[in-house]
């Protein structure tokens, strides 16, 4: 992180939702710095809140958003000050765009691969249905898709394949960061692998960045240059992946860790006594502490995020 | 458990076969705009194996290559086009309609994905008691102590707050233990698990598979864990099957496979899997290029062939491998090992 500059800064991001038992908090003070050319992983179990990070980044709400604040910036710019429309022109998918989880469903079935990988490139770009498809053509070597999947449809395609074009369909406007959202996990190990490989030759030679959203530690491991780690809407550790993956330091993420099953290890695996707290109602204090090995008395108060040597903690045991 | 393992480890063949599966297709007819031939889908061609009582065993394979639809086949879901499914010495294409039931009750099958294998609109006692009143258990009493204990057994407690529950006010986790519930209710002598953990978080995950493995010991069942995540296995299984276009291409000791795996295509599957480790980031994975083949078209002599790195020029595009075995009780279907 020291010698790139920043690409975008998240400041204490809040998106709530709206239902009939009170307010989801979906995501709740969320900061983080992402540096150019840099790839941050968000790890976090199901509803902890990360794919509610992904759309208040690039401003997708549903209709039952309540309460959205905080500051991005993107450049150094707080883009949250921007109107919906100048929002849609300048930063969706012109700037920032998304690889949506399960790329069966995000692609519409009635209408030719190629098209859809055009259309941002027409709106966005304003090139021609021509000049879109040959930059679609452009983008398919990218990714490695022949070119003759272009006017195919989505059902024709295998779950790799798709799930490639839904990366094309996030390059082809030349977007300083792509968020992808649990990419792989509906992949198969060697498909899984072979995305990876084209996430990673993307991001060397094109100098993009990128936020993995995902559960999988493992396979996240082969994209992060940094972790942040989300529990229950909010970043419990932000650390460079070299010293997160040797030893995390907040204790959600250590046991998050030892729960991965290792091909050559002899530990045996451990999982988390308890649930994650309901996002409507959570607990005041930590939101770990009633699953946490360490808690103790100050876990009761709200623990703000520790500096120590360069990694981000949000735990009283590093006070 | 490590020292039961090894115990059982020692003597494989003093134990008794449970299941025999003997050189099993499984074929589905395509047709043409509902009529007239087109070929088949070759889902399972060729597979043969025995699973010893006690024994868990892993098959490893993408999807597609056939492995749902060996089991459901074991399971006598499908008919197998040729070859033979024995169980205890008896083949299941002779059995009656009563003895196949007989059957049913002795195999447990725990899906892949919980909600979607749970009625929505039961609540966990009607969907305990189901298997038991198609069972032909006619007492009331009896079928609720029952669906009690397997509850306990899968540590749903206490057992009142979840009995009157329906499926989606339950967490993944539970969802997936009312599954092996109902699959361990008849109290069955062998279980299926189709992928059991690959809906569920990497906390839950685990503590599902100690579950499953729990129950292994303590009824001392044999299981088929179907999965395609390496990395879970040598938890749970003494051996693995690789499965690759409808054939099991290597077939050994979990330890076999995963510190001296054989077939080029186990290789690229631990090349494939990723340990956490940040280093990750730094290197390109060597991956066969390529996807697995249509198994309506498998191509010729090896199937692998078309993706494999180690491809003998002349033999492995013409004739099929058998199983070769360059260490005792380690079986590969590669030319390598001639």
């Amino acid at each position: 992180m020291e010698q790139s500059h920043s690409l975008l800064r998240i400041e204490d991001l809040v998106l709530h939702f709206k239902t009939t038992h009170g307010p989801v908090q979906a995501v709740d003070g969320v900061n983080f710095e992402l540096g150019t050319n840099r790839a941050v992983v968000i790890l976090g179990e199901s509803g902890c809140g990360k794919t509610s990070l992904a759309k208040a980044i690039l401003r997708l709400l549903p209709r039952n958003a309540g309460t959205y604040s905080g500051r991005i910036y993107l450049d150094g710019k707080d883009i949250m000050l921007l109107g919906d429309e100048e929002f849609r022109q300048n930063i969706r998918w012109a700037s920032i765009s998304m690889v949506p989880q399960a790329a069966m469903n995000a692609l519409n079935p009635v209408m030719r691969v190629g098209e859809q990988v055009a259309e941002p490139a027409i709106v966005h770009l304003g090139v021609d249905r021509n000049g879109a498809i040959s930059l679609v053509k452009k983008m398919f070597q990218r990714v490695g898709v022949s070119d003759d999947f272009i006017s195919r449809y989505p059902f024709e395609l295998s779950g790799g394949m798709r799930q490639r074009v839904t990366i094309a369909m996030a390059l082809i406007t030349s977007p300083s960061l792509i968020i992808l959202d649990e990419p792989t996990s509906a992949l198969d190990v060697l498909t899984q692998a072979n995305i990876f490989n084209v996430l990673k030759r993307l991001k060397k030679e094109l100098g993009i960045s990128f936020i993995l959203i995902t559960h999988d530690i493992a396979t996240s491991s082969e994209l992060a240059d940094d972790v942040a780690v989300m529990y229950a809407g909010q970043i419990v550790e932000v650390s460079d992946a070299y010293r997160f993956f040797e030893r995390p330091l907040h204790p959600y993420s250590q046991k998050l860790m030892a729960s991965v099953p290792r091909l050559h290890g002899t530990k045996e695996p451990e999982f988390i006594t308890g649930q994650p707290p309901s996002l409507i109602d959570p607990p005041k204090g930590c939101r770990f502490a009633s699953r946490c090995p360490f808690v103790f008395a100050k876990c009761a108060d709200d623990p703000p995020d520790f500096e120590k040597d360069g990694r981000k903690v949000k735990c009283w045991l590093y006070a | 458990m490590v020292a039961s393992m090894k115990a059982i480890r020692q003597e494989p063949d003093a134990r008794k076969v449970l299941l025999s599966i003997d050189d099993l297709h499984v074929w589905f007819e395509l047709r043409r705009f509902g009529f007239g031939h087109a070929g088949y889908v070759k889902a399972v061609d060729g597979v043969t194996f025995v699973l010893y009582a006690g024994e868990t065993i892993a098959v490893v394979g993408e999807s597609g290559c056939g492995k749902s639809s060996l089991m459901k086949t074991i399971l006598a879901l499908y008919k197998p086009t040729s070859g033979k499914v024995i169980f205890e010495g008896e083949d299941l294409s002779t059995l009656s309609r009563t003895a196949m039931h007989q059957y049913h009750s002795h195999v447990g099958y725990v899906q892949q994905d919980p909600y979607g294998a749970l009625p929505p609109f039961m609540n966990v006692q009607r969907i305990l008691e189901e298997p038991l009143i198609v069972g032909g258990v006619r007492n009331r009493e009896e079928r609720l102590e029952r669906v009690r204990k397997a509850m306990a057994e899968v540590k749903l407690s206490p057992v009142e707050d979840f009995l009157l529950k329906y499926p989606h006010m339950l967490s993944g986790g539970q969802q997936q233990r009312v599954v092996i519930a109902r699959a361990m209710i008849m109290e069955p002598r062998f279980l299926v698990a189709d992928e059991p953990v690959s809906m569920l978080d990497a906390s839950v995950r685990v503590e599902i598979l100690k579950l499953l493995r729990g129950l292994q010991e303590k009824h001392n069942l044999s299981v088929i864990y179907i999965t395609h995540d390496l990395s879970t296995v040598s938890y749970f299984s003494e051996r693995i099957f690789v499965m690759y276009a409808a054939k099991l291409v290597e077939k050994a000791s979990v330890r076999h496979v995963l510190d001296n795996p054989l077939h080029p295509y186990t290789m690229a599957l631990l090349t494939g899997t990723s340990e956490p480790d940040a280093r990750n980031a730094e290197t390109f994975k060597a991956i066969p290029p390529g996807e697995p083949p249509s198994l309506v078209k498998p191509p010729s002599g090896c199937r692998f062939h078309p993706r494999c790195p180690k491809i003998i020029k002349g033999i492995c595009e013409f004739k099929e491998p058998p199983d070769f075995e360059p260490e005792p009780g380690h079986l590969v279907a590669c030319w390598l090992y001639q």
